[in-house]
């Protein structure tokens, strides 16, 4: 038996450093610390045994070996046109290196995860900027902490305890006590429960309650009318008041805001309140990411490509425009003739017009799991399970880069030698 | 009997604990629900559990009603995943986002079985 202490957990944002995992000849038997959902992913469901291929999707796969798996791979985004791939936030940054550079190779557009979650964000980061702090500052300092549009109870089950509410810091030697939590959502959360005020917002209403915030803060209350977003001006003036009176505040925003009608204008406009609260007091913001390192995946190709994600690299040089280059973009206008899906399940998160259309396309899956992509695919490359199996770089929803733990050895290859393979193969095909 | 109602989708711990588990019967619990508040289910005449269907202009699917009296009159809510992604509005706006909350749909009673993960994507091939 084997007791690996201070693990990682590759879930969500939060990657949680303080896991205990007991390991009895390589399966894991027990683990401690992980919330619901760390523990589900790392005690590991049904996995995909072995490569499978079919040519109409809609007969039943048959088995095969890597090496025919990888050379059909290889075969689609070789002949495609317009390959896209998609997926990577739940793989490591020296996996994002190597599909980065496929994607070069073959002409793709590649992109992530984010797109359904908080490439807003980034839209935004680039109007106004991000000021914003690690988890730790947060948890050391921050007296007023608000969650507009975000769950933490649901999708960061630990975020609250280990960092924002309930952990005590250097400065806030309380916990809970000594910091004043705001919720602002459109239904009563769980954690608008837990929260000492609850802001109802109308649904699509964030951009004018926003708005209202900084006409108030501004000291022009007087052309605020009496109620924003079903929200009363009296309890908008409250807010700026409390707002006011931190000594270090905390926003974080989830897809409430990403995922309305303003989209990055939601974003855009809470940076510019934040910045304009740093004129009385210390403020950050700060996105509540999603899978593990849907972060690693913005950095990586920021340092490759300059861009983010949904970089297009058809022109040989990379070129980014969501809206046109994001993932849902190239799916909808039917303009994709292939798709790797990696480490992301396209076929559950997309709207059923972006999945239509992969149905009608050659689709490449490398994952560890069954899921709804799988039931799209031509060829299937099971892998190992990065964090868990696999040790490398991964970066927290406050940009802090982590070190991920291998808890069992793989029995199927990782992500990294099927790209490489794919690759070789492809160079291969070109003459190369 | 029929409910006009806006819906939004997101995450929950039973989805995301069943989210790499895909194919199980769990994921289908946590997932292909729509949570609505007590009085709009009484609009509706039918009691948590039933099926219901969520109709927008952009698709059409039958999933369980479950209460949450969280949620102010009129929202829906479903948790992220193929069923909620069968009527969410796919325009992204200009800006790579689809529209996955604030959608407008009509939720009816109905008597209609639910779909299985790998149905409902059948339905796409």
């Amino acid at each position: 038996m084997t007791v690996i202490t201070d693990a990682l957990c590759p879930f969500c944002g939060c990657v949680c450093d303080d896991l205990t995992i007991v390991v009895e000849n390589n399966k894991i038997t027990d683990i401690k610390n992980a919330c619901k959902l760390g523990a589900a992913k790392i005690m590991g469901h049904h996995r995909i045994e072995a490569p499978m291929m079919r040519a109409d999707k809609k007969s039943d796969f048959k088995e095969v070996s890597y090496e025919e798996a990888i050379n059909e791979a290889a075969q689609i985004l070789f002949k495609s046109k317009r390959p896209l791939m998609f997926g990577w936030a739940s793989a490591l940054c020296e996996v994002h290196k190597k599909g980065i550079l496929l994607a070069e190779e073959v002409g793709a557009i590649i992109d992530n995860t984010a797109t359904v979650c908080h490439a807003p964000s980034t839209l935004a980061v680039h109007e106004k900027g991000l000021p914003t702090a690690t988890l730790g500052q947060i948890k050391n300092r921050s007296d007023v902490v608000v969650f507009w549009g975000s769950n933490p109870v649901h999708a960061h089950p630990r975020h609250m305890g280990r960092y924002s509410v309930f952990a005590k810091g250097f400065f806030q030697e309380k916990g809970r006590k000594g910091r004043k939590v705001i919720v602002v959502d459109v239904r009563k959360t769980e954690t608008a429960g837990m929260a000492d005020e609850f802001v109802q917002v109308q649904q699509g209403s964030d951009y004018l309650v926003i708005s209202a915030l900084r006409a108030i803060l501004s000291g022009h209350a007087d052309v605020v009318p009496e109620s924003v977003g079903g929200i009363s001006k009296e309890q908008l003036v409250k807010l700026v008041d409390t707002l006011k009176a931190a000594k270090f505040g905390s926003i974080f925003f989830g897809m409430g805001l990403t995922q309305s009608i303003s989209r990055y204008k939601n974003i855009d406009n809470a940076i510019s309140l934040i910045t304009e609260l740093n004129a009385f007091t210390k403020y950050v913001i700060s996105p509540m990411r999603g899978h593990y390192n849907v972060t690693g995946f913005g950095q990586v190709c920021s340092w490759e490509t300059g861009f983010a994600t949904a970089v297009d690299f058809a022109r040989g040089a990379p070129y980014y425009n969501p809206g046109e280059t994001a993932a849902n973009d190239v799916l909808l206008r039917k303009e994709t003739d292939a798709a790797m899906i990696i480490a992301g399940d396209a076929g559950a998160h997309f709207p059923a017009d972006s999945v239509r259309h992969l149905a009608r396309i050659p689709v490449v899956q490398i994952d560890p799991y069954w899921n709804a992509t799988t039931e799209v695919s031509n060829v299937v490359i099971p892998v190992a399970i990065c964090g868990v199996e696999v040790e490398g770089t991964a970066y927290r929803m406050d940009g802090v880069s982590l070190r991920m733990r291998k808890m069992i050895e793989p029995t199927l290859p990782t992500d990294v030698e099927v790209l490489e393979r794919i690759t070789e193969r492809v160079r291969e095909l070109r003459g190369e | 009997m029929t409910l006009n109602a806006i819906l939004i989708t997101g995450r929950t711990i039973n989805q995301g604990a069943t989210i790499e588990n895909k194919t199980s019967p769990d994921y289908q619990e946590a997932t292909a629900l729509c949570e609505l508040n007590s009085k709009d289910i009484g609009i509706l005449g039918i009691k948590p559990g039933n099926q219901i269907s969520v109709k927008t202009d952009h698709g059409e699917v039958v999933v369980k009603i479950k209460e949450n009296n969280g949620n102010p009159d009129g929202m829906a809510f479903i948790p992220m995943g193929p069923w909620a992604n069968a009527v969410v509005d796919p325009d992204t706006k200009g800006c790579g986002m689809p529209g996955f909350k604030g959608i407008k749909a009509e939720i009816k009673p109905t008597d209609n079985k639910i779909l299985s993960m790998k149905e409902l994507i059948a339905r796409y091939k």
